[in-house]
């Protein structure tokens, strides 16, 4: 189960990034959690991740905000986008930046855990 | 059964009702027609009136010329033998004329004399009516004539001119006769009688139209020589006379016959002869009555061609106006049931959205309490708590259900183009009925063929058509009863969907009707609108809709599309 996969887990909602990071990190996943774009940016900034997994709407700069971003400082970054909407407009502007996956809230965290790994080329 | 409106859209109700429709083409037929055909009856009334006065005096004026030039030769020859016996009864004594001989040489030189010969005998008859001496070719000497008209006539005005009479002799004839004062107060009277025969040679013209008629009365209607039309002298004629004038006078009249007759009348002067030319109206306005047909065939041919228009133009004006205003009325249903569904698609969504969120923290939270109930070696009750969490991921997992299925529906209100699989979009739709029916009791049945390709289509729009078949359908079943779903390939680019129900059945006269927006048979309930909106969402994603149905037996629509949208 060891693995040096590194996530950045961003989202709004303090009480879902607490629990999925702590439940990556129950899986062997060094998962840091942010909640807000601007933080991720600063996070990233400081540390490399190898994937992050972006919330789409968020107060602030939102997650398609955030993708450019990444594409601009960081290239070759992964990046997973989640919602709790389904906006087809939105999923296909985020796989047109280069988001690696496009998923609907709640999402079964081993599903996503299968997804972060394939990303990056594990599993 | 039948028409009504949809619910709620009484207030504005855009269409145009049988009867408004009615009352506007009334109008618009009463206004054009007016407009159009007064002019055309004035015009006529105008032209009629003119041309038959026209055609008339062109007429009556030969007949007032004939007329006055017989009135003229006619007081000419009277007036002349007057003169004649007035000169003769003036110039010689009564010795010298009271003799047959002197008499008879009297009457040879008046005739030699005169223009035409006309006296036919010659009398003096003395102040008590006995007649003295007589030349002629009748035996009236001796005669008294104190009875007779003209000699009271003559013995009052000193020169008179009779109206024909039998007399004595009991030939028609009249008397011109002088008077002649003697000087011891008494009075004798020249007397001379000329043939009734005359005046029709008199009065007769060079050429008379076969129809024409010109004789002589007296004051009194009685013929005075013969008539054409009403028989010999001496018989009453059925016109009235018209009011004495010295001119001619000339007007149409209508005799006992029913014939209307222009007749010319003129007054002889100091006789009591009236004389009158009569032409029958329809010869000489013969040309007028050609005339006047052809006007009035002429304006009825017009009317009734201009009426045929207007009645044509004005029911193609109605009907295309009732039309335009049926389809704007569906289209405004339309956007009023699009606009309803869009924004009961956003509150979906919205609502959806908020309590995504939210499930996906229960969710993780749930997740991590059981990840760590798992990894702790010894953990009390560990089978129990697995359970509980258990439930909880599935009914989150029941909620996500929910929530991706109201997106799922609101998502699609923009026309889109995706692969779709049939059978799952219309287990989804049926999703959504899942509970009417286990209520109800109903067996809803899916044969899917294993062939069936999957579809490029918009899928909020075709889980539209197939929720409003399926609402119908449910509508129709009684509890109990059973639905069945068959989707397959149809021909080598298409797949038909069929919806069968057991249920009432549609009457085959409604039948053709029921995708007519606004054709509903549930009275009060129906909108009459989810058939007409399916049948043109099916029609704008490149496919076709069928039904079949039979009373008492059931329904089955059959939607049939392209699996690859075209154009």
């Amino acid at each position: 189960m060891a693995s040096n996969l590194r996530v950045l887990f961003v989202d709004d909602e303090e009480e879902l990034v607490s629990a999925v990071t702590e439940r990556l990190e129950l899986r062997g996943v060094t998962a840091v959690g942010c909640l807000s774009g601007r933080e991720a940016l600063e996070r990233l900034a400081r540390e490399s991740f190898d994937v992050v997994v972006l919330d789409v709407k968020m107060p602030g700069l939102g997650g398609l905000d955030v993708v450019r971003m990444i594409n601009q400082r960081h290239p070759g970054l992964k990046v997973v986008l989640l919602t709790g909407h389904s906006s087809l407009e939105d999923a296909q502007a985020g796989v047109e930046l280069g988001a690696v996956a496009y998923l609907q809230k709640p999402v079964d965290l081993d599903a996503l855990l299968a997804i972060l790994r394939s990303s990056v080329g594990e599993g | 059964m039948g028409r009504s409106v949809g619910a709620g859209a009484e207030d504005l109700e855009p269409q145009i009702s049988s009867g408004a429709a009615r009352r506007l083409r009334r109008s618009v037929v009463l206004a054009t027609a007016t407009v159009a055909i007064l002019p055309l009856l004035v015009t006529t009334t105008l032209n009629y009136t003119q041309y038959r006065a026209a055609i008339r005096a062109e007429a009556e004026q030969p007949i007032a010329r004939i007329t006055l030039n017989t009135k003229r030769s006619l007081e000419l020859f009277l007036a002349e033998r007057r003169s004649a016996l007035m000169f003769i009864v003036n110039d010689r004594s009564f010795e010298e004329l009271c003799s047959p001989a002197a008499l008879a040489r009297t009457i040879a030189n008046m005739n030699r004399s005169l223009t035409v010969a006309a006296f036919v005998d010659l009398g003096i008859v003395d102040g008590t009516g006995e007649q003295l001496c007589y030349s002629g070719p009748y035996k009236l000497e001796g005669k008294n004539y104190r009875d007779q008209d003209w000699f009271a006539e003559v013995a009052r005005r000193g020169t008179y001119t009779s109206d024909v009479f039998l007399g004595y002799r009991n030939v028609p004839h009249f008397v011109i006769a002088s008077r002649h004062e003697r000087a011891d107060g008494g009075f004798y009277v020249l007397r001379a009688t000329i043939d009734a025969e005359l005046l029709s040679e008199l009065v007769m013209p060079a050429s008379l139209g076969s129809e024409d008629d010109v004789f002589l009365v007296n004051r009194q209607g009685v013929l005075q020589s013969p008539s054409r039309r009403y028989g010999p002298v001496l018989t009453s004629i059925p016109l009235p006379l018209p009011p004495y004038s010295a001119g001619v006078d000339v007007r149409e009249m209508r005799d006992n016959r029913g014939e209307t007759l222009f007749v010319g009348a003129a007054f002889i002067e100091n006789s009591p002869f009236v004389l009158l030319f009569l032409k029958p109206a329809g010869e000489a306005m013969g040309r007028w009555l050609t005339l006047r047909n052809e006007l009035i065939a002429f304006t009825v041919a017009s009317a009734v061609l201009i009426l045929a228009v207007i009645l044509w133009g004005s029911g193609q004006f109605v009907k295309s106006l009732s039309e335009a205003s049926r389809r704007r009325a569906a289209l405004m249903h339309h956007i009023e049931y699009s606009n309803k569904l869009a924004s009961l698609g956003r509150l979906a969504a919205g609502v959806a959205h908020e309590i995504n969120n939210p499930l996906a923290i229960i969710n993780e939270k749930a997740g991590l309490a059981k990840d760590l109930v798992s990894l702790e070696a010894e953990f009390p009750r560990r089978e129990k708590f697995l359970d509980l969490i258990d439930s909880i991921l599935r009914s989150v997992e029941r909620c996500k259900t929910i929530t991706h299925r109201l997106l799922g529906f609101a998502r699609h209100m923009d026309v889109q183009n995706e692969p779709i699989d049939l059978g799952t979009l219309l287990k989804e739709v049926m999703g959504f009925l899942g509970k009417e029916a286990e209520y109800r009791n109903l067996t809803v049945n899916f044969d899917l063929s294993d062939t069936l390709p999957t579809i490029e289509s918009d899928r909020g729009q075709l889980q539209q058509v197939f929720l409003n078949i399926l609402n119908n359908a449910f509508a129709a079943v009684r509890d109990g009863g059973r639905i069945d779903i068959v989707a397959e390939p149809f021909g080598p680019d298409q797949v038909a969907v069929s919806i069968a129900d057991d249920g009432v059945g549609i009457p085959p006269e409604n039948l053709p009707r029921i995708f007519e927006p606004f054709f509903t048979t549930k009275q009060g309930t129906g909108t009459g609108l989810g058939l007409s909106i399916t049948y043109g969402i099916v029609k704008k994603l490149g496919g076709d809709i069928q039904v079949e149905s039979e009373v008492g037996r059931g329904t089955r629509f059959t939607v049939i599309l392209p699996t690859r949208k075209r154009g």
